[in-house]
Order: structure tokens, then C-alpha cells, then sequence
């Protein structure tokens, strides 16, 4: 599509787009640029001379177990994060998608979570499930079990991913909502005129209709579990205990803040990179497909 | 819908209340934690109902600050917030709507190219260049300052899109009237395009003011001064002393009045909330 009206000014347009283009180069670009470049260099232990080593920090990175470990746990957090908030947050859109008295009260009363930043959600439930000051640990411990998410990792682990989906509720409640209403009544109603019970309604029609949604959704929630989670799992575990809670990106956080090793924390970042464009490369081939409907 | 007894809807009604308590239970305790005091909340004794410190406690919070860690009262690190929030907001859509406008109505040399380099910067989102970027901003000598929290997060690739497209759908014959009324590039932004992107403006700024207010990683690595500090921030220093000496109640404090703003923005202007999500997602 191109417009069929235009100025013909000559420079004016660069002036307009050179503030966002300045902001883009110095800021995005040069930055990205210096990360690969760094990662295919290595520096000696003093910082006094550097050699190109082609992908010796990529080979290292693979060989070393903690770094694989780090990329299993962040799939698992993300897969976690996303079945256990998308599943809550469809059940509570079917359920607002009906004729129901009060329904738009029932919207606000859900959507505003998206707005709680996520240090302030890894600190309110870490506040609620602290081992010696936590109201719910209280309970825990009535029901016999030995929590301490500071010491034992497997329950640290479930603590942010429990924080995680929570904040995420709200936004996935909000696109199913809007995913259920765009879904005709009349095919509905065709498959109640056959016989379809609810139930059996929502598996063989809602569902499959609703699947564009899911799937979007599901690409949106991989990319927060990945980079949003950093502020909960920052406020709530600091990675911890041991590398129990440390996803790829809290990773290159604190191996950037010791200092250490460049080339290595460049060849993360460079890594994070081509997951990012993968992720978005998905989720636009989808949307392209959806819009073309 | 069709054969909907009423005790399906009982259902719904219970399942959705359920569903709102335990989206609420955090934030209802973090209020009441916020009106008692330190010493029974430190023991693990904290009740469940509200207590009578909720003037001392906010008192000291905004205008005092934690008499250990950081020192610094909270409405400062609120202010800072502010400041850096509307830079984000109102810088992304300053710069997003001029470069849109530059790609949508003129022709000129690289236009393609400066569009698609705009649009990349989607996929590079600043946790995956993290160093480098603190590595330019320090040598601009930007630490510690706003410019230094805003501007490395002030390019906007969805907003430069969603004017592009709203750009696109606006007819032809209204650049056509302002021609012939004799109006030039700016005169026909000013008077007739920035009217027509009035609610878009809007609710693009709702999102973004909400994306900057909760900016977390990038504050973190550039302020180093206490007087720098966002509430995001500051909430994070509060709690890193021992266990025994947090502040509980003006934690909780610090956390309610951290998500005060940006839930008002989405309960009061739900509509452009609603939209500018919708929008900016696609």
C-alpha cells in the first residue's frame, strides 16, 4: 500500500526521522554490534591483550554444563509459567464470556494486575511465603510441610513460577476474552441444536477457534517467562539458592556485574539475541496468517 | 446462551470471585502488612486485619525513608519514577510519530531501509545488550541521570508502526483540502494529522506509561546515587539488609504505593488501556 499524496520536501523528512534514528544507532545498534564482536574475542587474565578466537566462547559456553542447565531451567520455567497462567486465565474467560450480571466488573476486577510491576510481585509473594514471617507458610507448615524456599531450590523454583503466572493472569485473561467474543454465537448454537453439551461445546467449537489466540498467547508468555521474570526472580531468590532460580538472562546479569569474563557474557548475550528474533519470527509468521484469514 | 440454567451461571459467578481472590490476596495482605507494626509482622504474627499504624507508617515511608538501607524517602524515588515514566511515554511517541510521518508521506532516499532498521529494534530488546549499553551510556556520561534512564529506551518500533498504519488509512483528500488551503508539511501535521492521532496518542501513552513506571533492569544498572533511585529500585534495596532488620510495614507501604499509579491508569481509563494493549500487540 503507498500513499498517492506526498510532500516533496527534501530534507525535512530526515530531520524528522533522525532523532528515533540517532537513538536506534548509538543505542541499539552499536551496542548489539559490540556484543557479537566482543564474543568472538578473548581477553587474557590482566585485560591487556585480546586475540579473535572464531567461536571458542560459543564452544566453551556448550561444553560447560552450568550453561546448559541454565537453558533447560528457562524452557522449563517459561513452559511452567505459560500451561500454568494460560489454563487460569481461560477458565476465568469462559467463565466472564457468558451473559452474566456484572460481567464488566468482573473485567476490571481481573485486568489490573498487568500493572504491578514485577520487583513488586516477587516481593509481595515472597512477602506472603517468606519461611519464618510468611502468612501462608504458616499454613504450610500446619499441613506438615518443611517449607523454606531459601534453602531447598525445588520450592524456590515453584515460588517464581507460582509469582510469575499470577502477574500474567490478567493479560491472558484480557486476549481470551477478546478471542471468545470475536467467535460467532450462531456456530455455537448450531453445535447446541445438534446435541453437543456444554462441555463437549467447548472442546470440538471453542477451543479449535480459540487456538489462534492460544497459540499468540503462548509465543507472548515464552518471551516474558524469558526476559519480564528477571525483577521476581531479582526481589524474590536473587537466582538462588545455589543456581536453582538462574535463567539465562538473570545469568548474564551477575556474570556481567563480578566482571569475569567478556567474551563469554557477550557470546550469552548474542545467544539471547537469536532466541529473541526467533520468538518474534514465530509470532509475526502467525499473525500474518491470522490477518490473511 | 441456550439451554444456560441457572446454576451454570451460579458456577461462573463462584469460579470468577474465586478467581479475584487470589488475584487480590497479595496485594490485600501487602495493604494490611502496611498498617502494622515491624515487631509482630517480624515474630510471623501478623493478623489478617487491618492495624492502626496506616498514618505513621505512610508518613515515614513517603517523606522519611527506612532508617537502615536507603535512606532515602520514598517520594523522591516516586518522583524519579514520574520523571523517567513521562520521558519513555511521551518521548516514544514524540519521535514515533515524526518518523512515521516521514515514512508515510514523503519520498526520499533510504526511506525503506530507516524504516526496517526502526523495526528491528523489536527484536533487540535491552536485556540481551545489557553491558554494552551501560558501557555508551557511561562513556556519554549518563549515569545517574534521567536522560541517561530514559533515553536508551526512548526508540519505539510498535509505536512508529501503529502511526504508520493509522497514518495509512487516513484519506488522501484531506492532504488534498489542506493543499489547497495552502498548508505545508507542518501545518498539515499539526492541524489536521496530531487531531486525527489523539486517541491512538492516548492510548499508546497509557501502555508506555505503565512500561516505564515498572522499568526495573535498566534503572538498576545506572543509578548508583540514592537520590537517583526509582521505587522499583528502592523496594529491592529495602529488603536486601538481614532479614531481621527489613522494614516490613514500610516495604509493604513502599510496594503499595509503587503499584498505585499504574493500576489507577488501567482501572480509570480501562477503554485506552484495553485498546493500547490490543493495538501495540498486534
Amino acid at each position: 500500500m503507498q500513499k498517492q499524496a506526498i510532500f516533496q520536501t527534501k530534507l525535512l523528512p530526515y530531520a524528522l526521522v533522525a532523532p528515533q534514528l540517532a537513538i536506534v544507532l548509538i543505542f541499539f545498534y552499536w551496542p548489539a554490534l559490540q556484543a557479537v564482536i566482543q564474543s568472538f574475542l578473548l581477553q587474557d587474565a590482566f585485560g591487556l591483550s585480546t586475540s579473535f578466537v572464531w567461536f571458542e566462547n560459543y564452544v566453551d559456553l556448550f561444553k560447560d554444563g552450568a550453561y546448559f542447565e541454565a537453558i533447560v531451567r528457562t524452557f522449563f520455567f517459561s513452559f511452567a509459567i505459560a500451561v500454568s497462567s494460560l489454563s487460569f486465565a481461560l477458565l476465568l474467560a469462559v467463565m466472564a464470556d457468558k451473559p452474566l450480571r456484572g460481567s464488566m466488573l468482573y473485567r476490571t476486577l481481573l485486568i489490573w494486575p498487568y500493572a504491578v510491576a514485577p520487583p513488586v510481585v516477587g516481593v509481595l509473594w515472597i512477602f506472603m511465603l517468606h519461611p519464618s514471617l510468611g502468612v501462608l507458610s504458616r499454613y504450610l507448615r500446619d499441613m506438615g510441610v518443611d517449607w523454606n524456599p531459601l534453602l531447598n531450590g525445588n520450592q524456590a523454583a515453584s515460588l517464581i513460577i507460582l509469582a510469575a503466572a499470577w502477574k500474567q493472569i490478567s493479560y491472558n485473561f484480557l486476549f481470551f476474552l477478546a478471542g471468545l467474543q470475536s467467535i460467532p454465537k450462531s456456530v455455537l448454537e448450531a453445535a447446541a441444536i445438534d446435541g453437543a453439551r456444554p462441555m463437549r461445546r467447548f472442546w470440538t467449537v471453542t477451543f479449535p477457534l480459540l487456538s489462534p489466540t492460544i497459540f499468540f498467547l503462548l509465543v507472548v508468555n515464552i518471551v516474558y517467562a524469558f526476559f519480564d521474570t528477571f525483577g521476581i526472580i531479582d526481589t524474590m531468590t536473587r537466582g538462588g539458592p545455589g543456581k536453582s532460580t538462574e535463567t539465562l538472562v538473570y545469568k548474564v546479569y551477575t556474570e556481567g556485574l563480578l566482571g569475569g569474563n567478556l567474551g563469554s557474557s557477550a557470546a550469552q548475550s548474542v545467544i539471547l539475541m537469536i532466541m529473541v528474533v526467533a520468538l518474534t519470527a514465530i509470532q509475526f509468521r502467525f499473525v500474518e496468517r491470522k490477518v490473511t484469514y | 446462551m441456550v439451554e444456560e440454567e441457572g446454576f451454570r451461571r451460579y458456577v461462573a459467578h463462584i469460579i470468577l470471585w474465586i478467581g479475584i481472590a487470589i488475584v487480590a490476596f497479595p496485594v490485600y495482605i501487602a495493604i494490611i502488612a502496611s498498617t502494622q507494626e515491624n515487631a509482630l509482622i517480624a515474630n510471623g504474627q501478623m493478623s489478617l486485619l487491618p492495624g492502626g499504624h496506616f498514618f505513621e507508617v505512610y508518613y515515614q515511608t513517603i517523606f522519611v525513608g527506612t532508617t537502615g538501607s536507603t535512606r532515602e524517602p520514598v517520594g523522591t524515588m516516586m518522583l524519579n519514577s514520574l520523571v523517567m515514566a513521562l520521558m519513555i511515554a511521551v518521548g516514544k511517541i514524540a519521535i514515533s510519530i515524526i518518523s512515521a510521518y516521514a515514512i508515510v508521506y514523503f519520498r526520499f532516499p533510504f526511506r525503506m531501509p530507516i524504516f526496517w532498521l526502526i523495526f528491528i529494534t523489536l527484536m533487540l530488546p535491552v536485556e540481551v545488550r545489557i553491558y554494552p549499553t551501560y558501557k555508551i551510556v557511561a562513556d556519554l556520561h549518563m549515569l545517574d541521570s534521567y536522560a541517561g534512564l530514559a533515553l536508551p529506551l526512548i526508540a519505539s518500533a510498535t509505536a512508529t508502526l501503529l502511526f504508520r498504519q493509522f497514518f495509512m488509512t487516513v484519506p488522501d483528500e484531506l492532504l488534498e483540502a489542506s493543499r489547497i488551503d495552502g498548508a505545508g508539511p507542518f501545518r498539515f501535521f499539526w492541524d489536521t494529522l496530531l487531531p486525527l492521532s489523539r486517541t491512538n496518542m492516548a492510548a499508546l501513552f497509557v501502555i508506555l506509561f505503565i512500561l516505564g513506571w515498572n522499568q526495573y533492569l535498566w534503572p538498576l544498572l545506572i543509578t548508583t546515587r540514592d537520590d537517583m533511585q526509582t521505587i522499583q529500585i528502592g523496594i529491592r534495596k529495602m529488603i536486601t539488609t538481614s532479614d531481621a532488620l527489613t522494614e516490613w510495614p514500610l516495604v509493604m507501604a513502599t510496594a503499595v504505593l509503587a503499584m498505585l499509579p499504574p493500576v489507577f491508569v488501567v482501572v480509570v481509563m480501562q477503554k485506552l488501556f484495553v485498546r493500547g494493549l490490543v493495538e501495540t500487540e498486534k
